[in-house]
């Protein structure tokens, strides 16, 4: 078997990333930062735990080129889908409509 | 299977799981996993709908969005992440269990995986009681009990009710809290899903189907498990914490 | 004579095993094919009475036949079952299920049982629908546009989203399981580079079924909500974007033309190289344009929202995509035509619908970039020309190489041959009642007739002769599609037997019986040449790195 075990040391600091990463989520939601920087905030705190739970917990860090390859398109076509129907949305405003 | 030819069955020795079709246990599990991995791209695309549907019309209402995020419990919120996490880690302690051959510590993960998943649609449960009593369920989707918030009206302090600012409509409140629902209700029911095949493997497990050399279910459902996990990190502050920091305000 | 004759014991997918049950339990990928494509042409008999009705309706300016409603019934049930039912499923269920394992030499496709339930979670949508379509129908268009959908329609919306949602699934299970056995079962011997056109196209497919429509499930899943529960998510009267529902919609929707037209891309690649007796030219281009299109598919959806409120900056960026699409797709057309050049072609029934294809598909594409094009789509928007565009691609397209692949591959799966001559007969019938019925419908389209409607003044006397032609032609087109039906249920029992290689080819498929064992082949294969590979062995010579056939007085 090619497979890869990885050890419960592992799988506990994952745990404790997790761990701490929902407490300062909820940390910094009661802080009011500028501008949108709290969603900011917010979405690289799950973004950063995600990552952590994909390499490891679900042994990514471990597979092939094709595993990467699946997940790189996932995050490629969910871009294309947010990216294109944004680019819609905010734009709409831009061209001044004029009633007579 | 009427195959009566005899190269295509395999060597005597091959494992009584690999199935006919399959060169060896290696190919077979490399099927399975990519077959996983090719799935959750289906339900990223499916719950990516949905985050784009939140994206809009967050940006299109975002002090609606605020006022209607406040009134969700974020400490229950908080402590369902919380059970979320730990069962992830649960779970890949249940892989690694049957990875070295541990049967009676992969079934004590297991149900412990089970026990967290169903601790944490329990406490969904009690959550979305709450807004079934409040009248926070949009639309008509319970008949006789329409959405129909408590508004706080001009000088009421009240902090349970809706203290709308000024240009908010209670319409804009019900978009947040559709959003709200649909996504996770379409969560919990992954995790049901989830808690159904759970049972199976746990019952695979205790009959001793797994060993070291074939564990391919618990390592592939775990994987779902983990995705599943992985939503709701992401639900859990753009749902219960985007408004937290006007609360003062 | 019989009992003399010494014959091998042949057991073969067909007669491996008897019984009814033995065909609802399959898990043989052959005969879910076979299951498959009795379903659909249930299914394409059905979308194709509405068609003729539709036509009837139209041979005159009055509102003769039905009325206003039952009209809008009968075109938005034939775009349902036609699109959803019909085509998407088409080749990759049907060709695709049989051929991909057994031209990639494995013996069956990854995951056998979910191949199985695929089709009963296409059968289970159908039924829904079909309930539907008889509980008394639907009348929202095949698109479903809010908030009429939502908010106004009388009709059996629900039921037939319900049937759309789960019928979603048997598309992404088969895309999931043709994506897992390209990755991991291919013979030994079989790289990347040596795979059939064919299943570089499926691939692509599949690509485009996993990621898109997962997106068409939520989309109807939302609207369902809505219907049900009055919530404003796409009511702009209740705060929500119809806009988005669009957006969503042509998300997987317009993808979803390329999980029609290249599965057939495919089969036309097949049959253009085969009937040619030739490599197909420049074989990594035609591959990789299939790749290309899937994604470039999914950028372009805009374009049908030109004229729907969208931002013109958003529709000047569609506009520019779309016109990017057709690079591809033009790369396979020009590698198609090079590879005729200078070939010995024999013009079988096969070669005949792949030539038919070629044309059509491109007279399809090309007027596509009329409608990609910001200001000619709002002359033309919503009229008889995109009528024709989608039908020229669709029918004209996928259907066309649908017969094509079914003729070519008929022998193979059912282990008999067709009547040549009737072929090539019904070939010439379909093609000419085919550019009938639509090539009108481009200047009906221009001079602004509009689609979904069942009248149309009577001064204008030149509609009525174009409409008389288009019902005229798609009379012929129905003939020409009952006779393939006819000789093809005849050969069953009549045919010809065919050899294990009829056409005398290379592709791994010919390699094994007519038609072949339950597990396609008695040894696995290695394979060690590469795809389309005609020219014998001792008539090549290597140059450097290269591989080139010997100049000619050299050899022989």
């Amino acid at each position: 078997m090619s497979e890869h075990i990885v050890y419960p040391r592992v799988y506990i600091g994952i745990f404790l990333v997790l761990l701490v990463g929902t407490v300062i989520t909820v940390l910094a939601a009661f802080q009011d930062f500028p501008g949108p920087l709290n969603a900011i905030v917010a979405l690289t705190i799950a973004t950063v735990k995600a990552t952590f739970v994909v390499l490891y917990f679900m042994h990514v860090r471990y597979s092939g080129r094709l595993i990467w390859l699946v997940i790189a398109a996932a995050l490629f076509w969910m871009g294309i889908m947010f990216a294109l129907t944004l680019s819609d949305y905010s734009s709409r405003d831009w061209l001044p409509i004029t009633t007579s | 299977m009427a195959e009566g030819l005899a190269t295509t069955e395999h060597e005597p020795h091959a494992h009584p799981a690999l199935q006919h079709h399959f060169e060896n246990m290696e190919q077979q599990r490399e099927a399975g996993t990519l077959g996983m991995w090719v799935f959750l791209v289906t339900e990223i695309m499916f719950f990516g709908g949905m985050f784009l549907a939140y994206t809009l019309y967050r940006y299109k209402y975002p002090d609606a969005f605020a006022v209607a995020s406040n009134h969700l419990d974020w400490k229950l919120g908080g402590v369902n992440t919380l059970v979320l996490i730990v069962s992830s880690f649960t779970m890949a302690m249940a892989v690694f269990s049957t990875q070295i051959g541990k049967r009676r510590n992969t079934i004590i993960f297991l149900v412990l995986t089970l026990v967290l998943g169903l601790a944490f649609l329990g406490i969904k449960a009690v959550e979305w009681n709450t807004k079934y009593h409040d009248h926070l369920i949009p639309g008509q989707l319970i008949p006789g009990n329409p959405f129909n918030p408590a508004v706080a009206q001009h000088g009421d302090t009240d902090p349970h009710k809706f203290h709308l600012p000024e240009g908010v409509s209670v319409r804009h409140v019900e978009m947040f809290y559709w959003i709200y629902f649909i996504m996770t209700g379409m969560h919990a029911l992954h995790m049901i899903i989830g808690a159904g095949i759970l049972i199976v493997i746990l019952i695979m497990a205790w009959r001793g189907k797994f060993s070291p050399e074939y564990h391919a279910p618990v390592e592939i459902f775990g994987l779902y498990w983990h995705f599943v996990d992985i939503i709701w990190i992401f639900l859990f502050p753009l749902l219960y914490l985007l408004g937290r920091h006007l609360e003062g305000h | 004579m019989e009992e003399f004759t010494i014959q091998p014991p042949r057991t073969n997918y067909l007669n491996a095993e008897y019984g009814i049950k033995s065909w609802l339990l399959t898990k043989d990928h052959k005969r879910i094919g076979i299951l498959y494509m009795g379903a659909i042409s249930f299914f394409f008999l059905i979308g194709s009475l509405y068609a003729m009705a539709i036509r009837l309706e139209l041979l005159t300016p009055q509102g003769d036949l039905t009325q206003s409603s039952t009209y809008n019934k009968m075109f938005t049930q034939h775009g349902i079952i036609m699109v959803f039912f019909f085509l998407i499923p088409s080749i990759p269920a049907t060709l695709g299920n049989f051929l991909v394992p057994m031209m990639i030499g494995a013996k069956d496709l990854a995951f056998p049982r979910i191949n199985l339930l695929s089709w009963y979670i296409y059968m289970l949508g159908g039924i829904i629908t079909i309930y539907a379509l008889l509980a008394g129908g639907v009348d929202t268009g095949w698109t479903f546009y809010t908030p009429y959908s939502t908010t106004f329609s009388n009709s059996y919306v629900l039921a037939t989203g319900l049937g759309i949602f789960i019928n979603g699934f048997s598309s992404i299970l088969t895309g999931l399981n043709f994506i897992v056995t390209i990755h991991t079962m291919r013979a030994p011997g079989m790289t990347w580079y040596r795979l059939p056109l064919f299943i570089w196209s499926h691939y692509a497919t599949s690509l485009i079924m996993i990621l898109g429509t997962p997106v068409i499930a939520i989309t109807v899943l939302l609207l369902a909500f809505e219907r049900l529960a009055k919530i404003g998510i796409f009511d702009p009267a209740l705060g929500g974007d119809p806009v988005l529902f669009q957006h969503l919609f042509w998300f997987y929707s317009h993808p979803a033309v390329y999980i029609m037209v290249l599965p057939g891309m495919g089969v036309v690649s097949e049959l253009i190289a085969n009937f040619s007796r030739k490599n197909i030219f420049g074989y990594k281009f035609v591959a990789f344009s299939s790749l290309a299109i899937a994604v470039f598919g999914f950028l372009v959806w805009g374009h049908h929202l030109f004229v729907a409120s969208q931002s013109v900056y958003a529709g000047m960026i569609f506009s520019f995509l779309s016109f990017a699409v057709a690079i591809p797709s033009a790369i396979k057309v020009f590698n198609w035509t090079a590879t005729l050049y200078k070939a010995s072609i024999s013009y079988d029934t096969p070669m005949l619908y792949a030539l038919g294809f070629i044309g059509l598909f491109t007279i399809g594409g090309m007027t596509g970039l009329f409608l990609a094009a910001l200001a000619t789509d709002v002359h033309l928007s919503d009229t008889y020309f995109v009528i024709a565009h989608f039908h020229y691609i669709m029918v004209g397209g996928t259907l066309l190489a649908y017969l094509g692949g079914l003729h070519y591959w008929w022998p193979k799966v059912s282990g008999r041959m067709y009547p040549e001559g009737w072929g090539r007969f019904s070939a010439l019938v379909v093609f000419i009642g085919f550019n009938l019925t639509f090539s009108p419908q481009f200047v009906l389209g221009y001079m602004g007739m509009p689609r979904r409607y069942h009248t149309y003044p009577v001064e204008e006397v030149s509609w009525q002769v174009l409409h008389v032609l288009s019902t005229a032609g798609a009379s012929i087109l129905g003939i020409g599609l009952l006779i393939p039906l006819i000789y093809l249920a005849w050969s069953l029992r009549y045919g010809r037997l065919a050899e294990a290689n009829p056409w005398q080819l290379p592709g791994l498929e010919w390699q094994t019986a007519s038609p072949p064992p339950t597990e396609n082949f008695i040894e696995t294969p290695i394979v060690r040449e590469e795809a389309y590979e005609f020219a014998p062995p001792e008539t090549k010579e290597v140059v450097g790195k290269f591989e080139r056939e010997k100049p000619f007085p050299f050899y022989g």
